[in-house]
């Protein structure tokens, strides 16, 4: 079965625990995590609630393929309604919380309300309390990880925490687990903040079995490694530069956006990319880079390890940064990096490292501090509105500052914390936020990679790569090539990227294995795990009835096709240098064609036939 | 030929794919807290090491049992616990010096490593080539030997790749 078959619903405002049966008519519907939650969000709350009232609820969710032997089977999400976009949210994560949820003997942990007073939920196999959370509030996430785990004396204790910047109201704080694994997107840590609940902490000892035909299953799962093992990304680049492998492959095709996007390639690239990872620093003779790591079950291990510069000035006598922990990943890297036009890296490792001490989403801080950065050069603000620091291009300084600034949730933090949209718009210059549907782009220009636009314009949960990564396609070759200038036969592409992601989000692997694998590889693995019959073809149905759920949700929420655009400066400025010279996003050449292939009105909304051949 | 589980830390990246292996072989589910090997994770120095019993020639698992529940498989040289005959008064996890002999409170008995009765899932489950099961002559010698010509550990970073094998057979354990 590989589901635990098993709920907890937790209610913070009265206190009272209570478990339940999975809907297993729904899970063979939506399979779980990504799916499976959203459609108890779905039927729960309201969509037009207000995301950060006690009505919105907040779900951690497992797939049936998390906490097993197959390769990254070790994810979770956390879905809700985000207080960033106003759309569902659903941020993955992986580390080893997931699992151990599951080893507790628990598919999904539902938080409704909101608690009195800060308070925490332990959970240690079928035992679960809410406990008084007053000692780690107002900590750090690094900071309370070390009380609980002192508190409890259990090592193995798994812990999601939020920090100071979701107490502080920040927008776009994420849930960080295991200290430098994130739900980073859309403002989940936000959400939980609201509701008083600071973490989750968890310890299984139950394991997990049930599995339908074990010896069909590992079978599946050691041929599904060896594919791994044998592809140039995940067999090499992956475990060799991790994500980071991308920044000077996107830059020499000219769709890395630079300084707020008003760019498109940026001349400091190379001093910020997986390769300068590895180069020894002056100071030291160490290279950033310590070593590669996995997390819980992952064959590929592209997770970064790092130090920073002891002699950096970000970090002089702060001993407490001079050890290993999470590095830059490739999206980190370009939004602290690239997007501020800033080529220090230890400043945007000490960035990073901060964003997973506090909680926030790298890539919306990142590109919301671009943003200032725009607004000081154009003299909207200065540094009145800053505290006194200069906002310009490139100021490793600024930087510092800023996710200081926003991880306490003072001074022009508290203007930051907002993201570039609402900054933008409460300074006048709406015009100058690089987002869709509120939420701030990653690394990747669509000038240079047209399907990337139309993948962003339409995404669930505002811009975002994870729900439609048309770059495999366009600059990879996976599964094959397109070109990266041309709009024409993009509409299907997107699409169907959009639908498979939606299957690996829901079944507790990594989307990283998407680079090797089709869905062809994943049916063995989740078929010969979970009752029912698991092929590709009806996987990909349930990603297409995922897809059509979260827009359903998002127009009650009231977001519509209206929504499905982008800045006009991608739509009018065109790129100024390499490949895509001349080019602006071509969406409008994408979006009906869109629209006719899923199935939905002129405008953007799901059919009534589409509803009914899905189901929904 | 006697053969022995070779650990090597600079190759793990703590993915835990052994725990899942030896949890699975030995309780028929995947369950890390139940796994005979553990990979610890020393994370500000930011390296793995697995960790799982060494099969020490001079047993004292073995000599301090009471009731003669651990005993030597004459095949693998494995020092293997007896299930019936343990009472779980857990002496041997005080004997051993490594803290690889380990209670488990659900069975009310004590478990170790059995090297999977010359098969070691383990192994075969390790995606970097960290856990390996090798002639046991060559294990000590043999990672002395790498170390005595490295003089010191390299400046750069160490980073570990799927190592190449065929896939391997669960089925014949």
């Amino acid at each position: 079965m590989a589901w635990t078959k098993k709920v907890m619903r937790v209610n913070l405002t009265d206190g009272t625990i209570g478990e339940e049966p999975l809907n297993m008519e729904w899970a063979r519907q939506y399979l779980g995590q990504r799916g499976l939650a959203s459609k108890y969000l779905f039927e729960e709350i309201d969509p037009e609630c207000d995301a950060l009232g006690a009505d919105n609820k907040l779900i951690y969710t497992t797939g049936p393929l998390t906490g097993t032997m197959a390769s990254t089977g070790g994810r979770y999400s956390v879905v809700t309604k985000s207080p960033l976009t106003g759309t569902i949210a659903c941020s993955n994560s992986g580390g080893f919380l997931g699992p151990e949820m599951k080893f507790a003997g628990w598919d999904m942990i539902i938080f409704e309300g909101k608690s009195p007073k800060p308070v925490y939920l332990y959970v240690r196999d079928g035992h679960a309390e809410l406990v008084d959370a007053s000692e780690i509030w107002g900590k750090s996430v690094w900071a309370a990880d070390r009380i609980l785990h002192t508190r409890h004396q259990d090592p193995q204790l798994r812990i999601a925490c939020v920090g100071r910047s979701a107490e502080a109201g920040c927008l776009y704080s994420a849930i960080i687990n295991d200290l430098h694994r994130a739900a980073g997107r859309s403002g989940v840590g936000t959400v939980m903040a609201s509701k008083n609940l600071k973490a989750l902490a968890v310890r299984g000892t139950r394991g997990l079995g049930g599995i339908k035909d074990p010896m069909r299953f590992i079978r599946a799962t050691e041929e599904g490694k060896k594919v791994l093992r044998e592809h140039a990304v995940t067999g090499q680049g992956l475990p060799t530069y991790g994500t980071q492998v991308l920044m000077n492959v996107i830059n020499e095709s000219g769709a890395l956006p630079t300084r707020n996007m008003r760019e498109v390639q940026f001349e400091g690239a190379r001093n910020i990319s997986g390769e300068a990872m590895h180069e020894p620093r002056k100071s030291d003779n160490r290279p950033n880079l310590t070593t590669n790591a996995a997390c819980f079950a992952c064959t590929i291990a592209c997770g970064r390890i790092a130090t920073i510069d002891q002699n950096h000035f970000a970090i002089e006598n702060k001993p407490e940064y001079w050890r290993n922990s999470g590095g830059l990943e490739y999206e980190a890297a370009w939004a602290m990096g690239t997007d501020t036009g800033i080529d220090d890296l230890d400043a945007a490792t000490y960035a990073n490292f901060v964003c997973n001490e506090d909680g926030m989403d790298p890539i919306t801080f990142g590109a919301t501090v671009a943003a200032a950065m725009e607004l000081y050069e154009e003299g909207v603000i200065t540094t009145r509105e800053t505290g006194g620091v200069e906002y310009k291009f490139g100021s490793a300084k600024a930087l510092v500052h800023a996710v200081e600034a926003v991880a306490g949730g003072t001074g022009f933090g508290k203007d930051l914390g907002l993201g570039s949209k609402r900054l933008c718009e409460k300074y006048g210059r709406p015009e100058l936020s690089m987002t869709v549907k509120s939420q701030e782009f990653p690394a990747y220009d669509p000038r240079g990679i047209q399907g990337m636009g139309l993948a962003y314009a339409t995404s669930n949960r505002g811009a975002c790569h994870l729900r439609g990564y048309t770059v495999a396609s366009e600059i990879l070759g996976i599964p094959e090539k397109t070109d990266p200038l041309v709009s024409k036969d993009k509409a299907g592409l997107v699409k169907a990227f959009q639908d498979a992601t939606a299957v690996f989000d829901s079944s507790g692997l990594c989307l990283f294995t998407s680079f090797a694998w089709t869905l062809d590889n994943v049916a063995p693995q989740i078929d010969s795990a979970c009752e029912g019959d698991w092929s590709a073809e009806k996987l990909v149905e349930v990603g297409e009835r995922i897809w059509n759920l979260e827009r359903e949700f998002n127009r009650l929420a009231g977001i519509t096709g209206k929504g499905d655009t982008l800045p006009p400066r991608l739509l009018k400025e065109a790129a100024q240098t390499g490949p895509a010279k001349d080019k602006v996003a071509e969406l409008d050449d994408m979006l009906p064609e869109y629209y006719e292939l899923r199935g939905w009105s002129t405008d953007g909304n799901v059919s009534d036939e589409t509803k009914q051949r899905l189901g929904l | 030929m006697l053969k022995a589980l070779q650990l090597e830390p600079e190759k793990c990246t703590g993915c835990l794919q052994c725990e899942m292996a030896c949890s699975y072989e030995n309780e028929g589910v995947f369950n890390p807290a139940k796994s005979r090997i553990k990979v610890f994770n020393f994370h500000d120095e930011g390296r793995f090491a697995p960790y799982t019993c060494t099969q020490c020639d001079e047993a004292w698992c073995l000599y301090a049992c009471p009731v003669e529940a651990i005993a030597i498989n004459a095949g693998t040289g494995a020092k293997e616990v007896l299930g019936d005959t343990c009472v779980g008064c857990k002496v041997c996890t005080i004997a051993c010096p490594f803290g690889t002999v380990n209670y488990n409170s659900s069975t009310g008995k004590v478990i170790k490593c059995d090297l999977c009765g010359g098969d070691p899932w383990c192994a075969k489950a390790c995606p970097t080539g960290a856990i390996t099961y090798v002639d046991a002559d060559g294990t000590g010698m043999e990672r002395m030997r790498a170390w005595a010509r490295q003089g010191m550990p390299p400046a750069g970073a160490s980073v570990n790749a799927p190592a190449e094998k065929e896939i391997p057979n669960y089925e014949s354990a």
